[in-house]
């Protein structure tokens, strides 16, 4: 019953959330000096495309309509709201004429979902591993080193990373695609190895700072938990390391860490969306940085809502599963 | 002082040492560059590094070393700023929320919850883009302070609630001490050393943003900053010219301040929290 309740409220949390996060989009273009659509126009016409006068009241009126400037403030508000929540529909993309917004959309995701759940998991699989062993020796020198290395790593931004392997790997050492081509016909075995060889760096950057913090903050718990009555009753009854660090410590090591996961999942797309850039990688970093250079405001307003959308879910939703995994807060 | 630096742990130290030297490059180097080095042609182009340009040229005829210099200079006072503002409005409100509670508690909880769960940097990137394509400096610095009180606010409010119940606390209140004083004398301490952390956390995070802004092309690009060195060296193909020094330097300055500024937070509070464990 008092599950229930947890899960309602947060349920409800979770909706005022994505209307906040909604009414900060709404606003951001009306707080501007600049009129967005005489700024689009403009930019349309600063890239060469000649269009007479009806061709621009009708641009006009259609980016009018995309960005809900008819009636008062409230009536745009409402329509923006049920617009975006309800249907979904960004309109049409306006550099891509005329595949709609959501179609770009979809096939930009999987890249972008698959490159951070991949590097997560590497990097959490690494890292606690790292963590465990470091945690249970914290003296030993390889753990130092570890540590070291870890500490060195955690505060780099992911772009810049990005950045730093490029040069080493594409540049200097040229052993990785400079950008990404991906070749093979669908579900072919080309395909998948043209789709893991030209993810590696991408991942990479994602992967190593993670990873470094992964190590720092396992190996504190381990080395906290370490001390433990139950950690010493278990060794005392003799059983193996490997039994004690995986069966006893380990479960609780990794608990906190979803908390951290749940601060840092925007942390982490941020980074993605940079290091897409930087890669040409077809996720939507790309997409929403097209969408910049092309002046193509469906898109951008489809891809920064539905960002904001996704982050904000993506951390509800592992606040709504900590209590299930944790069951020290599931009975309080 | 002198006893907090004789006991303060390695990473403390090597953190400090990094970022006085990051300071020192940053905020008194650029008063002796021998001319504004942003402008181009000033200095013959595309030179590797010498006596008279430590850090080579850039393809623009810029002195990479001074521009460096004023490129650091930037960045620290926009860090310095965000978190300044940051942890000012985050550390007041997180006190006001957890020592008032009731319905402003419940306000600000969900302006803090909501906050934390939007992503900076689509916001900035719409705003870039709506706002002429790039953003000046302040209406990033602006919405970095928007965006980054609620970390220290949260913290600070899970202490100020407990610290509701501590004896101490009640005792001050029974003999008649004012809640201003209160705050300042009983709570502030146990907050202090977490918020110092947090501030440098997040100088690193708003010098951060601004970078990653600045090196896809929408922080103003007329400044220098970290970020627009990167920029201006990847638009100019610093990297298929071979020319690494010149987009290695803003890169392995930012690796080095970074790090420093990690080593100095971690440093920081992990001191607090063993001062607080012995009292």
């Amino acid at each position: 019953m008092n599950l229930l309740r947890y899960i309602a409220g947060r349920l409800v949390v979770y909706v005022l959330v994505v209307i906040f996060a909604l009414t900060v989009l709404f606003f951001v273009p009306r707080l501007g000096p600049t009129d967005p659509v005489e700024a689009m126009l403009a930019k349309v016409a600063s890239q060469g495309a000649y269009m007479d006068a009806a061709q621009v009241d009708a641009l006009r009126q259609s980016l009018a309509d995309t960005f809900g400037l008819d009636g008062s403030l409230w009536d745009q508000y409402g329509a923006f709201i049920k617009r975006i929540v309800l249907t979904a529909d960004f309109g049409p993309s306006l550099s891509m004429y005329p595949t709609p917004v959501m179609e770009l959309i979809r096939n930009a995701l999987p890249w972008t979902f698959g490159l951070l759940l991949s590097s997560t998991l590497i990097a959490w699989v690494l890292g606690n591993f790292v963590g465990l062993l470091s945690g249970w020796k914290p003296n030993s020198t390889s753990s130092r080193v570890m540590e070291g290395i870890a500490i060195c790593l955690y505060p780099i931004p992911y772009y810049i990373l990005a950045l730093l392997l490029s040069i080493l790997f594409s540049y200097i050492w040229k052993i990785f695609p400079l950008t990404t081509t991906i070749r093979g016909a669908p579900w072919s075995w080309e395909l998948i190895t043209s789709v893991v060889w030209n993810s590696f760096l991408p991942a990479m950057s994602i992967v190593i700072v993670v990873f470094g913090w992964w190590v720092i903050s396992v190996k504190a718990q381990t080395t906290a938990l370490k001390e433990e009555e139950f950690v010493r009753y278990a060794r005392l009854k003799g059983l193996s390391d490997g039994r004690i660090l995986s069966r006893y410590v380990l479960p609780n090591a990794i608990l906190p860490q979803i908390t951290f996961l749940a601060l840092q999942i925007g942390l982490m797309f941020n980074g993605s969306l940079i290091t897409e850039i930087l890669f040409d990688y077809p996720g939507l970093g790309l997409l929403i940085y097209t969408a910049v250079l092309q002046g193509d405001f469906n898109l951008l307003m489809g891809t920064i809502s539905l960002s904001v959308i996704a982050v904000a879910t993506a951390t509800m939703i592992i606040d709504l599963i900590y209590p299930l995994l944790d069951p020290r807060i599931r009975h309080r | 002082m002198a006893k907090f630096l004789a006991d303060a742990p390695f990473r403390l130290y090597l953190g400090v040492v990094l970022v006085i030297v990051f300071i020192i490059f940053g905020g008194i180097l650029p008063w002796f560059a021998p001319g504004d080095p942003l402008v181009w042609y000033t200095a013959p182009r595309n030179q590797n590094p010498s006596a008279a340009h430590w850090l080579g040229t850039t393809s623009l005829g810029q002195d990479v070393f001074w521009l460096l210099t004023y490129a650091l200079r930037n960045s620290l006072i926009l860090g310095l700023i965000v978190a300044g503002f940051s942890t000012v409005i985050g550390v007041f409100l997180g006190l006001a929320a957890g020592y008032a509670g009731g319905w402003l508690d419940r306000v600000l909880s969900f302006f803090m919850d909501a906050l934390l769960c939007i992503p900076t940097l689509p916001i900035l990137i719409l705003m870039a883009a709506l706002f002429g394509g790039q953003l000046a400096l302040p209406i990033i610095g602006f919405a970095l302070v928007l965006f980054n009180w609620p970390y220290p606010a949260r913290q600070v409010r899970a202490v100020a609630l407990t610290m509701r119940e501590r004896e101490f606390v009640n005792v001050a209140w029974f003999s008649g001490e004012s809640s201003v004083r209160i705050l300042v004398r009983h709570i502030f301490p146990y907050i202090a050393g977490w918020s110092a952390a947090n501030f440098i956390n997040t100088v690193l995070v708003g010098i951060s943003t601004e970078s990653a802004l600045a090196v896809i092309g929408l922080s103003s690009a007329q400044q220098a900053t970290l970020g627009t060195m990167i920029y201006w060296a990847i638009n100019y193909q610093a990297l298929l010219g071979g020319k690494y020094i010149w987009i290695g330097s803003p890169v392995v300055a930012i690796v080095l301040l970074f790090i420093g500024l990690f080593l100095v937070s971690s440093g920081v509070s992990m001191r607090s929290s063993a001062r607080r464990m012995s009292i």
